[in-house]
């Protein structure tokens, strides 16, 4: 079936648009393979609305005159669109034929599954062209960057065809001593044949990160010596190396009964594993709608908010996640040990934790660039379903299937680090905002599919442009660029008390006034350091701001001063 | 930079010391203070612990106003200068800077010497319309005799924000006087056809002191007046949220869920928006719909005081400013006797006095320059200080009740004046982001009071938790930039210069 042939009416005419705090729009309405159009026709220069049905979440109808005659004058429909990104708009549709058309083409083109089909496979804006280089890093480079790995470690290209592991990329880093085939074994005994691969090299220490799924030990305590050989191998001699499993001690036991299980401290006798609960899928997923629920009423008292606020649990799962990759950062930069991260599948909590670890620890994952190379290995490349993890947000009716918004608590928490140490990172929050966009509808590739495998049968990127690509152009970055920046090669440690963590507000109150008034500050913010680097001249911009961390501390107090930077 | 941090806690400031069993290592002792730091000492010897206890319990509460720290800070100025610094902020200043005494509004030496209210300033203004008779009836019919009196006036609308305590009212009371009054202050505003009365308590509570022969307006009686409750509670209920907040923030390693259920328990923030939503009504009559307010509780010191604070600052640029703020204070808190020396427990008293009222005032101003980030002149530091100096009696600015104590204290030959000391450290408490000529800064401010916007105040609540200083301010860094940007442009201007002097100066052999 064609696309065009699920829109049932094109067109409409007299079409009454209202956003919250903007007046109400008369104008055209259109509906595209992909897009939502609305055009003011006020003037000539008119205005122009334009939402990739992808990034509508939820439809909800409402007809007057359902019983009454279908082409009546006067009768009209209100749809409101909910969008992923959180945006809710009303259309007032005049005639209810019109509008029950419109709706329905809405709900068959956002909701498609055909990877192909999406958008990114068909946007050619005139500036880009295909076959330019896709993406920013690799596992190859990765090892090529980190000269700390070239003597014990070595890229693996065993996985190439992906048939060792389907979610993993083609190349992993392995340590030297441990030869392909026992890596296969120590596939067949994790889930998902997420074997323990590199995630990152500690530049102080050389301590790595590892990360994997669990291991399928089940109910008969079964081992794989391969494996065993392959962790014994990353410690290297050292005494000691930590497992921070993602599951309660409870939890990793009943996984047994399913064929998953842990590694007993018997068989993995120089690994110490120490358990943390993380909530995961529907329960995670539920909380956003909670959260998102709970700021869309802006009627609640403050009491009722505050029990909403806590209820939806959605600061829990942060303040999990940031204790946790503390946690990773603890043992490897404090106490000089290597460690493990998995939960089950190894394919969210998981990466979520080993990558806010590497941001706390590693300076160079705090560049616009890094960040991006840091969410393509550990995301992307590292399998993130983000397919299925995205298909819906905070709004959607649809039954609940894999959707799971980790990415976005991984921003959050990103967000988090960002507002205690603001001036640590080179990126602002507009990247992170922008990102939680992307992440759920997009122009381009990169977010579509589970795996390497998938976007490699689909041809995402023959056929799609790279967003981390664009978003690195030099006029595209600057919006994106943090105007305190000042690199340090300290671990920034997050404080994790309740009171040092807050509601991310650019994100869940966007299209609240509320908003309205951090932007100007952001404005100004960015006017005063302009005008330092005018009067300073090229070479002596940094001058001032170098002067101004001695101390890494966290200082979110002072930073109540101005969190809307 | 310090490195070593030498702490000096003034015995004003502590709020309670807490002795902890002795063990191995010594006696460990927690000082609390009333700005929220909390010490933790340990004393090798239990007899020297035991006698700093002692002193320290005796000294934290003074009986008499003579012991407090005011009376003995000496920061070396000379009498000339101690008595100009009394002069900084002029209230008379102040209210012809909004226009007053005009034909409309003027002062009156009724309460010369005190002789109508005790608590009030000895110059009030009042309507001119309003014949001794009427302040003077008026005045008896109010609790405490605190009349009727001119808190703000809007020039742009010409609405005012008068505030008075109660009216006697009972079940059926009324006074001719203080209804002329009420009509009078209506008639100042020439354009406008009713006034507005606020009742800032609950309605339930407001009815509850019509038992005791006082009470609030009866809407009959008066002619033209709108009665409007804001249901903000009172000193005993803002107390125990206070320390329910508190106990939040001193929580050992709590969950997520373990601090906002605090946070919602204490019902702190409750209170906060209780406050702030009275100052956008009040501050929405006077300039959106351009009708005076009467502003009142039960004694018109402390929710009064609150709710004209909010509005005045909602309202009026001026005071988002560091100097404005200053004056604000002068004039809604310390003349219009507000009970400083009580609410803050400067002395040992009732402890059933004591109320963080001014606290819930600063605390709005840090929640309004959460949503205005460039409306503000001065930081979140400069509410901290102004918090710590309300506590610490260190300046004689807020020692006492009201203007009559003050005065037969003989305060101003006796202590310094906070506000020129504030004034000289200004630039300690700039905020970055503000611009005289920034869209912020212009107007009437228009909060929005939707739950979610209120948050927890880390800068000052926060403070148990930190023991370290900490360093990565953004607020500094920008405040460095500024003044580094003016440097150079300084420097650059200088060097333009350079030339022309070069032309000047004939033989002299210069290389830039």
């Amino acid at each position: 079936m064609e696309l065009s042939e699920h829109i049932k009416t094109a067109n409409v005419e007299d079409v009454t648009l209202r956003r919250p705090f903007h007046p109400a729009l008369r104008g055209t309405l259109c509906v595209t393979s992909h897009h939502l159009l609305f055009s003011d026709r006020k003037d000539e220069a008119s205005w122009q609305l334009l939402i990739l049905l992808k990034n509508i979440d939820a439809i909800e109808k409402s007809v007057e005159n359902l019983f009454g005659y279908p082409r009546a004058v006067g009768s009209s429909g209100t749809i409101t669109i909910k969008c992923k990104d959180l945006l809710v708009l009303q259309l007032e549709i005049p005639g209810m034929e019109e509008c029950l058309n419109i709706a329905s083409s809405i709900e068959a083109l956002s909701s498609l599954e055909s990877v192909t089909e999406m958008y990114p496979f068909f946007y050619r804006p005139s500036h880009l062209t295909l076959n330019g280089p896709w993406g920013l890093s690799s596992t190859e480079q990765y090892y090529k960057q980190t000269e700390r790995l070239w003597d014990r470690w070595r890229v693996s290209t065993l996985n190439s065809d992906y048939s060792v592991c389907p979610s993993y990329p083609s190349a992993v880093i392995m340590p030297r001593e441990v030869d392909d085939d026992k890596l296969i074994r120590s596939a067949r005994f994790r889930q998902g044949g997420r074997f323990p691969v590199l995630s990152y090299c500690h530049h102080r220490n050389g301590m790595v990160i590892m990360r994997s799924s669990q291991p399928l030990t089940g109910a008969n305590k079964k081992r794989c010596k391969e494996d065993e050989l392959l962790l014994q191998a990353v410690i290297d001699g050292s005494e000691l190396g930590y497992i921070i499993d993602l599951r309660s001690a409870q939890q990793a036991q009943q996984a047994r009964m399913t064929g998953g299980g842990f590694e007993s401290k018997s068989f993995y006798s120089h690994w110490k594993r120490i358990h943390r609960h993380h909530e995961r899928g529907k329960v995670v997923q539920e909380s956003l709608i909670k959260l998102v629920e709970a700021c869309s009423d802006p009627s609640h008292s403050v009491d009722r908010w505050l029990s909403k606020l806590e209820n939806s649990k959605w600061l829990s799962h942060v303040h999990s996640a940031l204790s946790t990759a503390g946690l990773v950062v603890e043992c490897v930069e404090r106490d000089g040990h290597s460690v493990l991260v998995h939960g089950s599948e190894g394919t969210d909590n998981t990466l979520l934790v080993s990558s806010l670890a590497q941001l706390i620890l590693d300076p160079a994952s705090r560049t616009v660039t890094g960040f991006l190379c840091l969410l393509e290995r550990e995301w992307i490349q590292a399998g993130h379903p983000f397919q299925q993890r995205c298909a819906h947000s905070a709004y959607s009716h649809a039954r609940l299937k894999q959707e799971c918004p980790i990415f976005l608590l991984l921003l959050d928490c990103v967000w988090q680090v960002w507002r205690q140490f603001p001036l640590a990172l080179e990126f602002s929050e507009a990247l992170l905002l922008r990102l939680a966009q992307e992440v759920y509808a997009s122009n381009y590739g990169t977010f579509l599919c589970n795996s390497e495998q998938e976007r490699c049968a689909a041809g995402v990127k023959e056929n799609t442009h790279c967003l981390f690509q664009s978003l690195l152009r030099p006029d595209i970055e600057e919006q994106y660029l943090n105007p305190l920046y000042e690199p340090t090669d300290l671990a920034i440690w997050p404080s994790v008390h309740p009171q040092s963590l807050q509601l991310w507000t650019g994100l869940f109150l966007r299209w609240t006034e509320y908003a309205q008034n951090m932007e100007e500050a952001r404005e100004e913010v960015w006017s005063i350091v302009k005008e330092h680097h005018e009067q300073a001249g090229p070479d002596r911009t940094n001058n001032t701001l170098s002067t101004h961390c001695d101390t890494l501390t966290p200082f979110e107090n002072l930073m109540d001063e101005l969190t809307i930077l | 930079m310090e490195h070593i941090r030498t702490p000096k806690v003034l015995h004003s400031l502590v709020y309670n010391v807490e002795r902890l069993p002795t063990n191995s290592s010594g006696s460990p002792l927690i000082i609390r203070c009333k700005n929220f730091h909390v010490y933790r000492l340990l004393i090798p010897q239990e007899k020297d612990c035991l006698d700093v206890l002692a002193s320290l319990t005796q000294l934290s509460c003074p009986e008499r106003y003579g012991e407090l720290f005011c009376f003995s800070f000496n920061p070396n100025l000379d009498k000339e200068l101690r008595e100009k610094a009394w002069g900084f902020i002029n209230l008379k200043a102040e209210f012809s800077r909004m226009g007053i005494p005009c034909n409309l509004w003027h002062v009156t030496a009724a309460n010369h010497e005190y002789r109508l209210c005790d608590t009030y300033p000895s110059e009030l203004f009042v309507p001119k319309s309003a014949s001794p008779a009427v302040i003077v009836g008026s005045a008896k019919f109010r609790s405490r005799g605190r009349l009727p009196v001119l808190s703000y006036f809007h020039r742009d609308t010409s609405a005012s924000i008068c505030r008075s305590s109660q009216p006697l009212t009972g079940f059926s009371a009324r006074s001719s006087d203080d209804e002329q009054m009420l009509q009078a202050i209506m008639k100042s505003n020439p354009v406008s056809e009713f006034m507005y009365v606020v009742d800032t308590r609950p309605k339930l509570n407001a009815m509850a002191n019509r038992a005791a022969g006082k009470g609030y307006e009866n809407e009959d009686h008066y002619t033209n007046i709108k009665l409007q409750f804001i249901g903000i509670e009172n000193i005993h209920v803002m107390r125990n949220s206070q320390q329910k907040y508190l106990s939040v923030g001193e929580l050992a390693a709590p969950s997520m869920s373990d601090f906002l259920w605090g946070l919602e328990n204490s019902g702190w923030l409750k209170h906060i928006k209780a406050v702030l939503d009275a100052g956008v009504f009040i501050a929405k009559a006077v300039a959106e719909d351009g009708v005076s307010v009467l502003v009142h509780c039960s004694d018109g010191w402390d929710r009064t005081a609150q709710a004209c604070s909010v509005a005045s600052v909602l309202l009026d640029p001026y005071y988002r400013t560091i100097k404005g703020l200053m004056v604000l204070i002068e004039k809604d808190w310390v003349s219009f006797g507000h009970k400083f020396s009580h609410r803050y427990a400067h002395l040992d008293g009732d402890p059933k006095e004591v109320s963080p009222v001014m606290d819930q005032f600063l605390e709005c101003v840090w929640q309004l320059m959460q949503q205005f980030p460039c409306a503000f002149e001065f930081s979140e530091r400069f509410l901290i200080q102004l918090h710590t100096h309300i506590y610490s009696c260190q300046h004689g600015n807020f020692i006492g009740n009201c203007q009559k104590e003050r005065r037969d204290l003989r305060l101003q030959e006796r202590t310094h004046s906070l506000w020129p000391h504030l004034w000289e450290n200004r630039a300690e408490y700039t905020n970055p982001l503000y611009r005289t000529d920034h869209s912020q800064t212009q107007g009437v401010l228009k909060p929005l009071t939707t739950a979610y916007c209120f948050k927890f105040w880390k800068g000052m609540y926060g403070r148990a938790e930190k023991s370290v200083a900490s360093h990565q301010s953004p607020a500094d860094c920008l405040n460095a930039v500024r003044e580094e940007s003016q440097q150079l442009e300084e420097e650059l201007s200088s060097h333009q210069e350079v030339p022309r002097e070069m032309d000047a100066g004939q033989g002299i052999h210069m290389h830039a």
